[in-house]
């Protein structure tokens, strides 16, 4: 019996079990997939941000700031990369400037800190290679960018050390609840019993939702897509660069990623399918088109791959965290954006909630750092040979446009919550990330999965499940 | 700090036929970096035949291609530090390696020849929508699969790209038990030998389609199909065209791209046409005493031009090494004209050539009975009648030095209809 | 009859058109020069190929393989299959022997491994 299972290991999950985790509590988090980050969290802009977006007195507003706030010490903490980069939100027409105001005012009622509206002329001397069609753009320092997947990765781990358990590759098949007021929740694999729930489950919250709660609810996947363009031109922009809705719709961004690529996007399409990560011709278009609007020249040429991700869209327009009318069912629903800056705040307040049925009393030996996979590209050559002559597999470069080491990869695959795909070692790593979009490192990546798995290297799978577990046969 | 004459970037065919080059001017301390475990690069994973005829006058496969030069390396007693991989090269030629038995390391370089071939062009780079399931790679990763790891990557393929590699792999999977269900190639001609259409396709009655492209990629996990549709004369798709293609693997073979990071890092100047150095008649780089040749200066498609462009950059280098920069006399300044979309080297100095300078180029489409013709200072330095000019052939164009004696100022290259 | 031919002899690419009575060419039409005409006779008479693959060693790596002379285009998956069931252990080197006669061609390694 656990005192909270957490369904879903995305970045709410992983955050709220490490929060959980701080406390003398049985914490699971059960995953569908095979690694966490596998949803919403992998696939979206990156970005920390600022908190004037969200209407004033929402829960996002308040989450966003507080998520904002935390963030840069928590990248300490917990060791993933983090930039605060600060963002320019442009508008194109002079007549747009009450929107621009109206923003800012809002993001002041929201409590961000340092906006200010400047003139086009100003921008683009912050931000040279902006488009001379921008007339205003509201400046807003404290917004950043962040990796989502080592955030996530980093909350995952360290609620790992704190005792947290894990069970990926395993789905809810349904929930009962039992007449002593705890769940039964039967998967895939067997029946977990829990006194709480947490349904962290991304876009389909509302599939878990229904298992539990008479409450109508829908989430609907809003995909967006986007372009990543090679490190040679992360330069273009230093700040994010948002735009004021225009007549053409919502705006998209184009950002440097805190390893120094340019990312523009995304697109923002309701679609059915919750699985549909696709990108289309059409949505690829649209993305060229509108960045072209932000910043001269792009240069499209560059782009090293497209992706999508799906937004977990609720139908209030704010984050549904809350107790149901089911007592230790909690919803924390809806999570779009700003969830992923909102995280570490959505935690907080989910350990509020939980707090309020179960007793919290503070961990003594709670473990509040932790150390991701050494950057062995950003270590001095003295640190790099003292490395090498303790592990000399950190001698050998397998990834060649991003420089990652066999120790590098071996220790995403060895660590706890360790990589067993491709796409697990690229997130933890960066191997395959490059230019060269994997070409080169992969054959000898899936000869390092295979042989620490026991698998063949012809079963290593790019992402998903192995059918019978880790290293079973199913994918031959 | 180890200091070493010279060193050559990359054991593949540029890099050693540069080392023996060099070694055979005379030049005592040469080595080798390179990132394999063993000499050979590209060429120990192309299995098939067809290496060789200008060189060896036979036809060999890649690895005995490969083969015949590492024992060269070795019998000239030319050191080479495999697993070794160069990190950083700066302008004042230290060298900085990584390997598993020396760690990071800095070495010192009279000079410096850049081979470190190239790399196949990624998906991303197509701009291809859909899924990114397993399944989807480039024709040289599955060609690496099949041929060194052993694992053949799946049993339904379609291949995006006409390209050697392409045509190569289609009929490497089938030998191998897959079924090749259509080769797809964007243009209305393909960028493949039509030794190999012949001998790679159409021995296998596998379909190329020309002026098609992959227009989605279905299946999250594993690839499931993809569909191709026509494309129109600015290469757009024409909606309606879809055709469904069940497979779980596609192959990607749509062109070649020069790895020229390192030499970006020293400082080298890169011609965007080529996506290779800059260089002059001795193959020099923009950098004194930095060197470039074979695919890192401009992807070839046979690899006895590799080799002798190689040899050429080598004995510079050692050139270099043993008598300096030679003082600079008149530049030529090699101008692509009409038909021609570059020209590798991009100056000529008369002075330094020995005997004769080789030009090479590719033209920009398919010509029938033109010639090539070079003129400078309004008069024609050189003329060549050719029933057929295609892009898929560089042209190798030798010029006696004596023709070129007295120039300077541009000298345009280009094809002119008969 | 008449068969259908692309010229490989250089990048001109000639289609070739061949009449073919019985096993032997009357006429061959399409090529601009005497060596279209050669390929025409030797693709239509007696086609051959190297067979090049790799076959899997004891030890598990692959090896690479090739026909040490044409073989009749024919026989191509024969050959193939014959070589992939050959026994090889690690090492072999360069112009190894694996099988000593297939369709008229021995089978030699053509890399050194392991």
């Amino acid at each position: 019996m656990y005192d909270v299972l957490i369904i879903g290991a995305g970045v709410t999950g992983c955050a709220a079990a490490r929060e959980l985790s701080k406390y003398q509590l049985s914490v699971c988090v059960l995953e569908k997939e095979s690694d966490v980050c596998e949803g919403t969290s992998k696939a979206n802009s990156a970005i920390v941000h600022a908190g004037f977006d969200a209407v004033t007195g929402s829960l996002k507003a308040k989450l966003n700031v507080r998520g904002n706030q935390m963030i840069p010490e928590l990248s300490k903490l917990l060791d993933f990369d983090f930039a605060m980069n600060g963002a320019l939100v442009l508008c194109f027409d002079k007549e747009q400037l009450p929107q621009l105001e109206e923003l800012k005012q809002r993001g002041i009622d929201n409590g961000v800190k340092g906006l200010e509206i400047v003139s086009g002329d100003k921008a683009r001397e912050m931000e040279p290679e902006l488009s001379d069609e921008v007339a205003y753009a509201l400046y807003a320092p404290t917004s950043g960018i962040v990796c989502p997947f080592e955030m996530t990765l980093a909350f995952a781990e360290n609620a790992y050390a704190n005792g947290a358990e894990f069970r990926l590759s395993e789905k809810v098949i349904s929930i009962e609840k039992t007449p002593e007021g705890t769940f039964g929740v039967k998967t895939d694999k067997g029946l977990i019993e829990t006194k709480v729930v947490i349904n962290a489950a991304g876009v389909y919250a509302d599939k878990i939702h229904g298992m539990v709660s008479e409450r109508p609810m829908t989430i609907t996947p809003r995909r967006g897509e986007y372009l990543l363009m090679d490190r040679e031109v992360g330069g273009k922009v230093s700040h994010t660069v948002f735009q004021l809705p225009t007549r053409m719709g919502k705006g998209i961004l184009v950002t440097p990623t805190v390893h120094g690529n340019l990312l523009v996007g995304p697109t923002a399409d309701n679609i059915e399918d919750k699985e549909d990560t696709s990108t289309t011709r059409k949505g690829l278009e649209e993305v060229r088109a509108k960045g072209a609007l932000s910043v001269k020249d792009l240069p499209f040429n560059k782009v090293i791959t497209s992706f999508s991700g799906l937004r977990a869209v609720g139908d209030t327009h704010d984050f549904i965290i809350e107790e149901t009318e089911v007592p230790g069912f909690i919803d924390a629903v809806g999570i779009e954006s700003p969830g992923l800056t909102s995280a570490p705040a959505i935690a907080e307040y989910l350990r509020d909630i939980v707090g309020t049925i179960l007793p919290l009393e503070p961990k003594e030996n709670f473990i509040s750092e932790r150390r991701g996979v050494v950057r062995f590209s950003r270590l001095s050559p003295e640190e790099q040979n003292e490395l090498i002559r303790r592990e000399p597999a950190y001698g050998s470069i397998v990834c060649r446009c991003e420089t990652v080491t066999e120790g590098e990869i071996l220790d995403s695959i060895d660590r706890p919550l360790g990589a067993t795909t491709l796409d697990g070692v690229k997130r933890r790593t960066r191997a395959g990330m490059g230019r060269c979009q994997a070409g080169f490192c992969s054959p000898r990546t899936m000869a390092l999965i295979a042989e620490k798995l026991g698998i063949g290297i012809g079963e290593v799978r790019k992402n998903g499940c192995y059918e019978n577990g880790k290293g079973g046969e199913g994918d031959a | 700090m180890r200091e070493f004459d010279l060193v050559i970037v990359g054991g593949g065919p540029a890099g050693m036929a540069a080392a023996i080059a060099a070694r055979e001017k005379g030049l005592e301390n040469v080595v080798i970096f390179e990132r394999d475990h063993s000499l050979g690069g590209i060429l120990n994973q192309c299995i098939h035949n067809g290496f060789g005829l200008h060189t060896f006058k036979e036809e060999l496969t890649g690895p005995e291609y490969a083969y015949r030069y590492a024992v060269k390396v070795d019998e000239l007693g030319i050191p080479y530090e495999t697993g070794t991989m160069v990190l950083d090269i700066n302008d004042k030629r230290e060298v900085t390696i990584i390997s598993p038995g020396r760690g990071v390391e800095t070495v010192k370089a009279g000079a410096v020849v850049l081979a470190m071939g190239c790399r196949e062009r990624p998906r991303g780079a197509l701009n291809i929508p859909g899924f990114r399931p397993k399944g989807v790679y480039t024709a040289g990763t599955a060609q690496k699969l099949v041929n060194i790891e052993g694992v053949v990557p799946g049993r339904s393929v379609v291949i995006l790209g006409s390209g050697d590699i392409g045509l190569i792999m289609a009929r490497r999977m089938t030998l191998e038990g897959a079924k090749v269900k259509a080769v797809v190639e964007l243009m209305p001609y393909s960028s493949g030998l039509k030794r190999n259409i012949v001998q790679c396709l159409e021995d296998y009655d596998i379909p190329l389609m020309l002026s098609h492209t992959v227009v989605d990629i279905r299946g999250k996990d594993k690839l499931e199909g993809v569909y191709v549709a026509a494309v129109d004369s600015k290469n757009v798709p024409i909606e309606g065209t879809e055709e469904y293609f069940e497979c779980d693997t596609l192959l990607l073979s749509c062109g070649l791209l020069p790895e020229n990071e390192l030499s970006r890092s020293c400082g080298v100047v890169i011609d965007p046409r080529t996506g290779g150095a800059v260089v002059n008649e001795s193959l020099e780089t923009s950098i004194e005493g930095v060197f470039a040749c074979g695919n890192v200066l401009h992807v070839h498609d046979l690899v006895d031009f590799v080799s002798e462009e190689s040899a050429r950059a080598g004995a510079a280098a050692a050139d270099f090494v043993k008598n300096g920069r030679r003082t600079g006399g008149e530049q030529i300044k090699l101008i692509p004209g009409n038909g021609v979309r570059y020209t590798v080297p991009g100056t000529v100095d008369v002075t330094n050539v020995e005997q004769e300078v080789h030009i090479r180029f590719r033209v920009t489409g398919v010509f029938r009975n033109s010639s090539i013709v070079m003129t400078c200072g309004g008069s024609e330095v050189f003329r060549r009648r050719s029933r057929i000019l295609v892009p898929s052939e560089m042209q190798d164009v030798v010029i006696k030095k004596e023709k070129l004696e007295g120039l300077s100022g541009e000298m345009t290259v280009e094809i002119r209809g008969e | 009859m008449i068969k259908e031919l692309t010229c490989i002899c250089c990048p001109m690419g000639c289609a070739l058109t061949v009449e073919v009575e019985g096993d032997k060419v009357v006429k061959v039409e399409g090529n601009t020069c005497k060596r279209g005409a050669d390929y025409a006779v030797s693709e239509i008479t007696a086609p051959t190929r190297v067979v090049t693959t790799t076959v899997i060693s004891v030890q598990g790596r692959p090896v690479p393989v090739k026909t040490a002379v044409p073989i009749p285009k024919d026989k191509i998956f024969e050959v193939t299959e014959k070589i992939k069931s050959a026994e090889v252990s690690l090492p072999v080197n360069v112009g190894d022997v694996i099988i000593e006669d297939l369709y008229g061609s021995p089978i030699v390694v053509c890399a050194k491994v392991g």
